[in-house]
C-alpha cells in the first residue's frame, strides 16, 4: 500500500468482517523517541492460537471467494523493513487486537497519507460500529467516537446522512491537520 | 480564516438531517455497495467512496444508502461499485473517482445506467 491510512482501512476491514460492534483505533506518533504505533482493538469473534501462528502466510484467509489473505503478510513486511514489526492477540470469541509499530523517521516508512478518508470510509459504510479513533502526535491529542456523535445527532440513520457525512469528514480533516501543526497529513 | 468547526455544530446538521430522513420512508430509494477489500483497497476504493459520498453531497440526493459489501473475487475489476435501483443491481468495475461521479448522477439520481462500464447485473 502506498500510504499507511490505507493499511490501517485494511486492518479495520478485517475487525469489521470479524463482526465486531466495538472498534477501538489508536495511533501514537512521537517524533523524540521516534516511533508511530497504530493499535486496533475489536470485539469480533477473534481467533485461536493455532491460527494466529499462521496468520501472516499468504494462504491464511477464511474469505470464500479467493485463496490469498494479503493484507497482514505485507504489512508485516513493510513494519519489519521501517524498524518496528507487528504483533496480534486474539481469543476467540472475545476479540482481537492489532499492534503495528514503525520507527518514524525511517526513509522507507510510507506517508501517513489520507486518513481523514479513512476514516470516514469507516463511519459510512458501518454508521452503528462503535468506532472509537484516538490519535496523539507527540503532546496533542484528538479522539472522535461515532457513539458520542450517534448521541448527538439523535439516531443511527442521521450518520447515514451525507450532509452529515460530508461535515464530519472536514472535521476529521481539520483536526488531523491540527495535529500535525497545520501541514497536509499526506507529508507526515 | 473559517473557525475550527466545533461538534457542537452538528447539532444543528441534525435538524436538517431529520428534514431529509422524514421525507424518506422507510428504506432508501437505491443502495451503493464500494467492495472494501485488499485488493480493492490498494486499487483505490477509499477515493472511489470518497468521490460517491461528495456527489451526492453536492447534489443534496438522500434517498441512496452507502452499504457495506466484501470482494466479489472479482480482483481484476477493483474498485467495483454496485448500485442497486428499481429491483436491479448493476455492477460496475475498475470505477474511478471521476467515472464515480458520472455513475452518481447518471444511475444512483437519475436511473439512467452507465452502460459502458457494467460488468455484471443481477
Ligand atoms: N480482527 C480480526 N478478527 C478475526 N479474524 C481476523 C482478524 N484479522 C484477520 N483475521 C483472519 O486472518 C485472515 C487473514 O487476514 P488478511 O491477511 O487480512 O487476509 P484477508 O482479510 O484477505 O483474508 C482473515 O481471513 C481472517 O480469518
Ligand atoms: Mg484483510
Amino acid at each position: 500500500m502506498k500510504e499507511l491510512s490505507l493499511n490501517i482501512l485494511d486492518i479495520v476491514e478485517n475487525s469489521i468482517k470479524s463482526g465486531a460492534k466495538n472498534i477501538n483505533l489508536e495511533i501514537e506518533e512521537d517524533n523524540e523517541k521516534d516511533f508511530l504505533i497504530i493499535t486496533v482493538k475489536d470485539d469480533g469473534k477473534g481467533m485461536d492460537n493455532e491460527f494466529v501462528r499462521i496468520i501472516f502466510d499468504p494462504f491464511t484467509t477464511t474469505s470464500t471467494n479467493k485463496k490469498v489473505g494479503l493484507g497482514l503478510p505485507l504489512l508485516r513486511e513493510s513494519a519489519e523493513n521501517c524498524g518496528g514489526g507487528i504483533e496480534i492477540q486474539s481469543e476467540k470469541g472475545k476479540g482481537t487486537i492489532v499492534v503495528v509499530k514503525f520507527k518514524h523517521s525511517h526513509i522507507d516508512r510510507p506517508p501517513m497519507g489520507d486518513l481523514a478518508s479513512t476514516i470516514l470510509t469507516i463511519i459510512a459504510t458501518n454508521p452503528e460500529i462503535n468506532f472509537l479513533y484516538v490519535h496523539k502526535v507527540n503532546e496533542k491529542v484528538f479522539k472522535l467516537s461515532t457513539k458520542e456523535i450517534r448521541e448527538i445527532v439523535g439516531d443511527m440513520a442521521a450518520l447515514r446522512d451525507v450532509t452529515i457525512l460530508k461535515w464530519l469528514g472536514d472535521y476529521v480533516r481539520e483536526n488531523i491537520k491540527t495535529l500535525y501543526g497545520g501541514e497536509e497529513n499526506g507529508k507526515n | 480564516m473559517e473557525k475550527i468547526k466545533s461538534i457542537e455544530e452538528l447539532r444543528k446538521l441534525r435538524e436538517h438531517a431529520r428534514e431529509s430522513l422524514k421525507v424518506r420512508s422507510g428504506e432508501a430509494k437505491v443502495k451503493i455497495m464500494v467492495s472494501m477489500g485488499t485488493v480493492g483497497i490498494a486499487a483505490g476504493a477509499r477515493d472511489t467512496l470518497m468521490a460517491i459520498i461528495s456527489e451526492l453531497e453536492k447534489r443534496q440526493f438522500h434517498d441512496a444508502q452507502i452499504v457495506e459489501r466484501g470482494s466479489l473475487g472479482l480482483d481484476k475489476e477493483e474498485p467495483v461499485v454496485a448500485v442497486e435501483r428499481d429491483n436491479k443491481t448493476i455492477f460496475y468495475g475498475k470505477v474511478t473517482a471521476e467515472m464515480a461521479r458520472k455513475i452518481v448522477a447518471q444511475h444512483v439520481i437519475n436511473g439512467q445506467i452507465v452502460s459502458e462500464w457494467v460488468i455484471a447485473k443481477e
